[in-house]
């Protein structure tokens, strides 16, 4: 199951990278997501040091201190919903960005882009 | 739980919401802003004061026990960084009040000013590495927006490289902190700080530690990674580009000082030694950039890159000296840098340009802008007595201690050729009779002069009293130094 996680975020990443060279704007937005959604898988598949990913909800039954038997680490969940919530409110700006950049240049190419370069 | 650590943010945090509550009032807004601001800059003082007296604050929210809540830090690196963000944060407000449009201002300028003010703040004071994230991610919403505010049609191109940029940073930084996560089950610097030493895979700790230099690289924009600042930083309004100039990019290089003092100081031969090359590259490369440049915002952007190297060699070359070089450096460079761009907006008010080839005769018109600009340019060029003189002579020092001749050449020649650049805006701008109008004293003057004046001869003071008073502060500098290198200071304070 690791090892096919691994390879899915690997080709997130590829996939990503490869929509980002590419010139036009919107697929650069797919790339962008896809980064962001390898960098998530990432996190979960990651996991911590001898604590697994998958296991038990960490759920205190009463009148214990500590959850029976293995638990599955809470962190790393959190900090994914975290990381797609602020992942989502960035790509949303991004796609308003690049249809107001589309309207105003009149063109979804990132080459023809470059009159503040130079 | 100590309020003084988190004032810097509940601050703008208030001021922001307040102002998106009062939409449709541009006047409350205004105010607003300016009061946000100013107690921010109160708060930060303050904060700087109890940082000095009693050595590194810890505020631990809602009392969790460290690791597991969210905390809070300042040592005195962070302290004066928080201190600085306030200084530049009035005088950009100020400013604004006097030089922004109405359809910015109706658009939410200032509740976003303050919003960044807020991730910029909140940057320097996290201890947590996931928590610094996230307010990278407030900083640079707050600057998207901003950016591309007003909707020109170069803004809109530049912000549309700006934001791709910073996105591909934040995943490569997420990618390291989940790496980070997995191999040490840890996110608090200082438990981290413990902890990487004894990962057993040794690559995965350099692995790790690339991916952030690149992650912070990117925003600080250091060599190869800086080509998006000088097509970006020119485009929104001057009081803008005054704000990212002093802070966004500083923001990065306090991001990579900390990492790379707290955390990966293991492999010090292979990391610290690809900083310091890549500094040498960033002075050059930056400075060489400025040199054909025509217009005045964008020379002062290449600049930015360049000085950046500067600060970067400090943290490559790892000594006692350099580091407090390099604080010292950031410290000096953020005022000056905003005040240059300060000071090219009001050229642009007067002349109604940036571009050297249409304006000219500054000086007759008003010797006061001139004085004031050459107090900061000749501090950025690292002219005796100024502020830039001591930070680079610092690092220079420090250079010639490691025997890194390389570095140390580049340093001064880079240092001789921002002089260049700033007497050739000085010839241009304002020596050189003014190409179209034979009188210049003609016309009625332009509105708010005065006002705008304000924040720039206050920043330019502070400039003449950082050079003025550079022994003692270079003791601070020295101060935060130690604290940066021995490292235990930190994780005591943090962990017990």
């Amino acid at each position: 199951m690791i090892l096919m996680l691994a390879i899915v975020i690997g080709c997130l990443y590829a996939a990503g990278v490869y929509m980002m060279l590419r010139r036009s704007i919107v697929k650069l937005i797919i790339g962008l997501a896809l980064l962001s959604h390898g960098a998530n898988l990432m996190i979960f598949v990651a996991g911590p040091v001898g604590g697994p990913t998958r296991a038990a909800p960490p759920i205190i039954a009463p009148g214990m201190e500590v959850p029976p038997g293995l638990y599955a680490d809470p962190l790393p969940q959190a900090l994914i919903l975290t990381a797609i919530v602020i992942g989502f409110g960035v790509i949303a700006f991004a796609l308003v960005l690049v249809k107001r950049a589309y309207k105003m240049l009149d063109t979804e190419d990132l080459d023809r882009m470059r009159s503040t370069e130079g | 739980m100590n309020l003084l650590v988190a004032l810097p943010i509940l601050i703008p945090m208030l001021g922001g919401a307040l102002g998106l509550l009062a939409w449709r009032s541009r006047t409350f807004q205004r105010g607003i802003g300016l009061v946000s601001s100013v107690a921010l800059l109160i708060a930060s003082i303050a904060l700087m004061a109890e940082v000095l007296d009693r050595g590194i604050v810890v505020s631990r929210i809602g009392n969790w026990p460290t690791p597991f809540g969210i905390i809070l830090v300042a040592d005195i690196f962070s302290a004066a960084m928080v201190l600085v963000t306030g200084i530049i944060g009035a005088a950009v407000v100020i400013y604004s009040l006097a030089i922004a449009d109405r359809r910015r201002e109706a658009f939410g300028y200032y509740p976003l000013v303050t919003f960044l003010l807020m991730g910029v703040c909140g940057a320097f004071l996290t201890g947590d590495i996931f928590n610094l994230y996230v307010w990278f991610e407030v900083m640079l919403i707050s600057s998207f927006v901003l950016l591309a505010l007003g909707g020109e049609r170069a803004q809109i191109e530049a912000a549309v490289k700006y934001v791709t940029l910073n996105l591909i940073s934040s995943a490569i930084f997420l990618t390291a902190a989940g790496l980070t996560y997995g191999a040490t089950g840890t996110l608090n610097m200082a438990l981290l700080s413990e902890r990487l030493p004894d990962v057993v895979q040794p690559g995965l700790t350099s692995a790790i530690a690339m991916l952030y230099l690149v992650a912070f690289g990117i925003k600080a924009a250091i060599f190869p990674l800086h080509f998006w600042l000088p097509a970006a930083y020119h485009t929104p309004p001057v009081a803008v580009s005054a704000l990212f100039a002093g802070l966004l990019t500083k923001v990065g290089v306090y991001a990579l000082i900390r990492v790379f003092t707290l955390l990966f100081v293991e492999d010090v031969g292979f990391t610290h030694q690809l900083i310091l090359w890549s500094a040498g590259a960033t002075m050059l490369i930056g400075v060489l950039g400025a040199i054909v440049q025509q217009d005045m915002r964008r020379i002062l952007s290449f600049h930015i890159v360049s000085q950046i190297g500067y600060m970067i060699m400090g943290l490559g070359l790892f000594t006692r000296l350099a580091i407090a070089g390099a604080v010292f450096y950031v410290i000096h460079h953020i005022i000056v840098k905003a005040n240059l761009f300060l000071v090219s907006g009001v050229a642009h008010r007067i002349r109604g340009s940036y571009d050297l080839r249409k304006i000219g005769g500054l000086y007759t018109y008003t010797p006061l802008l001139a004085i004031l600009f050459m107090i900061p340019a000749m501090s950025l060029a690292g002219i005796p007595p100024l502020s830039g003189f001591f930070a680079k002579l610092a690092l220079v020092r420090a250079g010639i201690e490691s025997e890194q001749w390389a570095m140390v050449v580049i340093a001064l020649f880079a240092g001789l050729l921002t002089l260049f650049s700033m007497i050739k805006i000085w010839n241009e701008a304002f020596w050189k009779p003014a190409p179209q109008e034979p009188d210049p004293r003609s016309g009625p003057p332009p509105s708010g002069i005065r006002i705008l004046m304000g924040p720039i001869a206050a920043l330019a003071l502070l400039t003449l009293l950082i050079g003025a008073g550079a022994g003692p502060l270079f003791r601070i500098a020295e101060r935060a130094a130690d604290q940066l290198l021995g490292r235990s200071v930190y994780i005591e304070a943090v962990l017990r």
